[in-house]
């Protein structure tokens, strides 16, 4: 993660008299922000005035909630703190499922948020809410500014909060009074955050605790989480795995920070992951978690998670230790520094039985599809997306089926590819988080793929694709259900598809309507050409895939059970 | 099972909400909260009684730690400490009950603070099994009204380092 500036020292334009506002763009730009999101609104005007010709790139959403899984979507895919600005009542209310989202994935956002004037906090003025009330425990922290002298110190410590440690959305208030409110600050404004305290290095001994586990270890697993790409930790983590020869599984979130082309990789465990995945896990004598937090998809059962396993959790946040799963070797730290110790006192070994026991499973249980169904297998559409970008697009996608497919089928390489909402599971991220992935990633092949009911609760951001010519790419798998809670309802509902079927338009139409290009596809022998065309074109394109209406997405650890007892291995098993 | 938690947290509006707001959001199970300024005009001192297991009580004080506002965090299980909880009691007391009434109050050390023609009101202060005590010896001559602040704990010095 990038720690922005957090240099106290003033210029000499710092002690001129400002207003607020002038001092909110000022601090802004002090932190090194040349992008952010937001939507003009009543009692921000006076921001709005100074970011009117500020050297800042400015998006403007269709929706907040848009614009704050932009702001998401861009610090995933560069590292950098996104950063929001939105009106006061409905305009912050707006952005709670956006934090949320950032939230439960630890993502570094700083949200600006417009408030009446301080006289009239607390007496239903108009569009007024109670923003740091409803928002603090979807926030790392929030504030709200009741005094001009303390705006630029309380932004420079949301900076710093939001993208130190374990990052997380910060949401500050400012009410209409203490933007136009004039100051001249007399010197340096240092932070004032006696209890935010930041641990990065791990504990020596426990860090030879852990060497010692990994080399008396016959079968380890490396359970790895988004925590490896947050701390930038991929390359150490390679090392890893390649010196002590250990085999990597990645959670959702994880996915990226192994190459899924090597042969230690594991891909994706939990709920939908790889049956190979979930045994290896249940088998070893070893699970080494880093930057993870032993998620319910991930654990089943959490009784009978890796049973048979001592535990070595590296985290930087305590919290996450013996949360769920107890640790036998707790590291708290910093990834990348903690890898980067343990790589020193770890040995190769070359574990045959174990590989070889794996390398059984990956043969029985390939993640797989019916390559001869006349209908298009959304699986297909997504292997030929990963095929045709050669592994290396930057890929959002919505959530339910379209998101656990995507995670089975595209092989990612590298870290910041896959951008997903894992934690809180928000249906309409992909199309914003794509948007954001684009402006951080200017020369990047950005495509969400997405659900269509995802795609249509968010879908008016395609008009902000088209206002800034990003060239995103959206591929729609329509199956006319909410897919994921169809195939639920199918296994333990008795089919009974209760309102999750939807009348949707045709999606290629609204595209055009919007000025996106749009392309319909409805047969399989349409699919390569039609990702080729998606994949060059300038335009933001979003193309519809009519695929099979009831597929499943297996396997399938359903609620209750144990990661080894997994549904739907006959249908992997007969198709492999 | 009782434990006490004391923590040092920024003297801020909001505090209070935050860490209430986190106990509630995390499903602790909190028996009482005390909050009061310390001698750092910055600082103030949260002492809370939660109700749990050991594992509980781990994750209460780690996620307390996590708060940004929350300075430093003392867990109090298996330390001594001196443990207080003040109590303002009303009880009903017709003139030909006083006398034992006044004794109950002598022997439980506590101070007449207000009196009328049917009822005294007393203060007591002490370990909660003390407060409790009285509470029940109180009982068969009416109750009226009860105000505790709940506990706030020190550890005893002889034992620190």
């Amino acid at each position: 993660m990038t720690t922005n500036s957090t240099t106290p020292a003033s210029t000499p334009a710092q002690s001129a008299i400002k207003s607020g506002a002038q001092i909110v763009v000022d601090t802004l730009i002090e932190q090194g922000v040349d992008t952010m999101f937001g939507y003009p609104g009543g009692v921000v005007l006076p921001l709005f005035d100074k970011l009117y010709d500020a050297p800042i790139r400015f998006i403007v959403p269709r929706h907040e909630q848009g614009g704050c899984h932009m702001a998401d979507g861009y610090a995933r895919a560069s590292g950098k703190v996104g950063v929001i600005i939105t009106t006061s009542g409905p305009g912050a209310c707006n952005l709670v499922t956006g934090l949320a989202t950032a939230m439960m994935d630890s993502i570094p956002i700083v949200a600006l948020t417009g408030q009446v004037r301080t006289e009239l906090i607390g007496n239903d003025a108009f569009q007024e809410a109670d923003t740091t009330g409803i928002t603090r425990p979807i926030t790392k922290y929030n504030s709200i500014v009741k005094d001009v002298k303390d705006l630029a110190r309380t932004i420079r410590e949301a900076f710093y909060i939001a993208s130190t440690g374990r990052p997380g959305p910060v949401l500050v208030d400012i009410p209409v009074d203490v933007a136009v409110s004039k100051y001249s600050a007399n010197g340096p404004v240092e932070m004032e955050l006696p209890g935010y305290k930041l641990r990065t290095k791990g504990n020596a001994r426990q860090i030879s605790l852990a060497a010692q586990a990994i080399n008396e270890s016959k079968q380890p697993v490396l359970y790895v989480g988004g925590g490896v790409i947050i701390a930038n930790a991929t390359d150490q983590l390679r090392e890893l795995a390649k010196k002590a020869h250990i085999p990597v599984t990645m959670t959702l979130l994880g996915l990226g920070s192994y190459d899924q082309r090597e042969p230690e990789s594991l891909d994706m465990l939990g709920m939908h992951g790889a049956a190979y995945a979930n045994y290896a896990v249940q088998e070893c004598d070893l699970l080494i978690a880093v930057g993870a937090r032993f998620d319910d998809r991930v654990t089943g059962k959490v009784s009978t998670f890796a049973s048979n396993a001592k535990i070595i959790h590296i985290d930087i946040d305590p919290t996450s230790i013996s949360k769920n799963v107890r640790g036998d070797i707790p590291v708290v730290g910093d990834a990348k520094e903690i890898l980067s110790e343990l790589i020193k006192q770890v040995e190769f070994c070359e574990r045959k039985r174990w590989f070889a026991r794996i390398a059984g499973w990956k043969k029985k249980f390939p993640f797989c599809y019916d390559r001869d169904a006349a209908t298009i297998k959304p699986q297909y559409v997504i292997d030929e997306i990963c095929r045709q970008t050669k592994n290396s697009a930057i890929v959002t996608t919505g959530v339910g089926q379209n998101q656990m497919w995507t995670a089975q089928f595209y092989k990612f390489i590298g870290p910041r590819q896959l951008i997903s909402s894992g934690g809180l599971g928000t249906m309409g991220y992909g199309l914003p988080a794509a948007i954001g992935a684009q402006i951080a990633k200017p020369d990047a092949t950005v495509i969400d793929i997405d659900g269509d009911h995802s795609f249509n609760m968010t879908m008016t951001e395609l008009a902000t694709a088209v206002e800034h010519n990003l060239p995103i790419k959206v591929c729609i798998m329509n199956n006319g259900y909410m897919g994921m809670v169809r195939q639920w309802q199918q296994l333990f509902y008795n089919k009974r598809y209760s309102k999750s079927y939807l009348h949707n338009p045709d999606y290629a139409a609204v595209a055009r309507a919007i000025g996106a290009t749009g392309i319909t596809v409805d047969k399989k022998e349409d699919v390569p050409k039609a990702i080729k065309t998606m994949l060059s074109e300038k335009k933001p394109c979003v193309v519809d895939f009519k695929i099979e209406r009831e597929e499943n997405v297996w396997p399938m650890v359903a609620a209750g059970k144990s990661i080894s007892e997994m549904d739907g291995l006959d249908v992997l098993e007969s198709l492999a | 099972m009782k434990h006490i938690i004391s923590a040092l947290v920024e003297n801020k509006p909001g505090v209070l909400a935050h860490v209430a707001g986190m106990f509630a959001a995390r499903a602790f199970n909190i028996d009482s909260l005390v909050v009061g300024r310390t001698e750092d005009p910055k600082l103030s001192r949260m002492t809370i009684v939660v109700v749990g297991d050991d594992r509980v009580l781990e994750q209460v004080r780690k996620q307390l730690e996590r708060l940004i506002p929350v300075v430093k965090v003392q867990d109090f299980a298996g330390k001594p400490v001196v443990a207080r909880d003040l109590m303002l009691i009303t009880i009903s007391a017709v003139p030909d009950r006083r006398p034992e009434i006044l004794t109950l109050i002598e022997m439980f050390k506590g101070k007449v603070v207000d009196i009328g023609q049917k009822f005294i009101m007393v203060e007591v202060s002490g370990p909660e099994e003390k407060i409790e005590a009285f509470i029940e010896m109180c009982k068969p001559y009416g109750i009226k009204n009860v105000a505790r602040t709940g506990t706030i704990a020190v550890p005893r010095q002889a034992k620190e380092t």
